[in-house]
């Protein structure tokens, strides 16, 4: 009976998957970044950076057009405004995927003196926390955005003890301080990639319950 | 406050069972929107609040209607009832009359003789209604030369003449053009400080913008009934979301 705006929300579907697998390499690359400093990494980077904010905007577009041509309502306006919503928070995490990329570059040899593995993993979370958010929107499955929310404490142990390390570092040796600081906005930046795949599990849960709330 | 308060109130037509077990508190001074497929029992309901059932043969109707707590199928005249509950139909039906005698005819039959204040209620009735200004210098002019949103517009000034306290619209925009719907709408928000307003409407978009409340209604029974936001946001009954969503009806 409204077989082609079920459509529509299959491709906004699709679009959606889309960009969050183009966010996922975008945090893939920062790993690779950071555990072997590969000189291809930053002009991947911005590579996906213009994937993402290509994706980004024309999901905005078709969402325009569903709202103006569909009139949604209920779960259908729920989950349009949710991909609104998610966008912009899967746009910030590319952004900050490139600066974590950019700042890889001047930890350079020094990389074995910090926890890169803890960053490494801190990544790793993050990114199946991207994943995990947008297949709990495509189908529908609270219980998956619930399970994003759960994994944040992850990070944001694993960045309690980057910093606890980092600033043993700076106590033995000062001159590495510059570096340090480098090394603990990284992991600052992906405890904020953290933080947005929260806010898009949230978003999920509005589009299937009605509430942004994940108890 | 409710204006109406329904209680278990059964219709049948016959044998045919239209309405089902419907308990609904509507309140004063607000728009209350029914929706739901054709035949399931919206208009049938609407109608029931000013009696227009009973013209109907074999209607029977079981359980309470109340207004302002006042049982309508008790020892009320059902006269008084429609002078306090007024009603517009999908249709515009202006008497093939002047203007000035369509909203001067329940006035009058209500025993209001006197020219100056006759005058005077047409000519607040017609400022309430929004259409003073287009229809001031065509009083004496027959209703049947206005355009259909204007004889729809003259429609609800006539049912306002006779100072009701609620105004029932069945699908009473369904026919005009966006223009005039829209004026009609706005009229409906302005007219709101005054009178309690109950509409039947096939448009969605007509109850999301202008309702306070919202029912809905599937083969006979009320499914669901909120805050018009609520149920076009979250519906609570999934055949609710369906329908809204246009997944049937």
């Amino acid at each position: 009976m409204r077989e082609y705006f079920d459509n529509e929300l299959e491709n906004l579907n699709n679009q959606l998957i889309e960009m969050g697998s183009f966010v996922e390499q975008a945090i893939n690359n920062t790993v690779e970044m950071i555990l072997n400093g590969r000189s291809d990494g930053i002009e991947k980077a911005r590579e996906n950076e213009e994937r993402i904010n290509a994706a980004e905007k024309n999901i905005q577009t078709h969402c325009l057009k569903l709202i103006l041509h569909q009139a949604p309502v209920a779960q259908d306006l729920r989950s349009i405004s949710a991909a609104l919503k998610m966008i912009t928070d899967l746009e910030r995490i590319g952004d900050q995927a490139i600066d974590i990329t950019e700042m890889s570059q001047y930890i350079g040899d020094k990389a074995n003196i910090y926890s890169m593995t803890h960053i490494a993993e801190m990544a790793t979370q993050a990114s199946e926390m991207v994943t995990m958010a947008i297949d709990a929107f495509v189908k529908t499955d609270i219980e998956l955005a619930k399970k994003v929310s759960k994994n944040d404490d992850i990070i944001d142990d694993l960045f309690n003890t980057v910093k606890n390390d980092t600033v043993d570092i700076i106590l033995q040796d000062k001159e590495l301080g510059m570096q340090a600081i480098d090394v603990v906005m990284i992991a600052k930046y992906l405890e904020r990639i953290g933080d947005h795949a929260v806010n898009i599990a949230e978003w999920v849960a509005f589009s299937i319950t009605g509430k942004r709330e994940i108890e | 406050m409710d204006k109406f308060t329904i209680k278990n109130m059964n219709l049948y037509y016959g044998d045919f069972h239209a309405l089902k077990n419907v308990e609904l508190n509507m309140q004063e001074k607000r728009i209350t929107a029914f929706i739901g497929p054709s035949g399931c029992g919206k208009s049938t309901l609407l109608k029931s609040l000013n009696r227009m059932n009973d013209l109907v043969e074999g209607c029977k109707i079981t359980g309470d209607i109340k207004l302002n707590g006042e049982d309508i199928y008790g020892s009320m005249d059902v006269n008084i009832l429609r002078k306090r509950v007024g009603m517009v139909f999908q249709k515009a039906n202006p008497f093939p009359m002047s203007v000035y005698d369509n909203i001067a005819f329940g006035p009058r039959t209500h025993g209001i003789k006197n020219k100056r204040e006759l005058d005077r209620i047409v000519e607040e009735t017609l400022r309430d209604a929004a259409i003073w200004d287009e229809l001031k210098d065509r009083l004496k002019k027959s209703a049947l030369g206005l355009s259909g949103g204007q004889q729809q517009r003259l429609c609800i000034a006539r049912a306002l003449a006779v100072k009701p306290e609620v105004l029932l619209m069945d699908e009473a925009t369904s026919a005009l053009d966006p223009v005039s719907t829209g004026k009609i709408e706005e009229l409906c928000l302005r007219l709101k400080d005054k009178y309690t307003i109950i509409m039947v409407t096939h448009n969605m978009q007509q109850a999301l913008r202008i309702s306070d409340k919202t029912a809905f209604f599937l083969l006979g029974e009320m499914i669901e009934y909120n805050d018009t936001d609520l149920i076009f946001s979250s519906p609570q009954d999934k055949r609710t979301e369906e329908y809204i969503t246009g997944r049937f009806g």
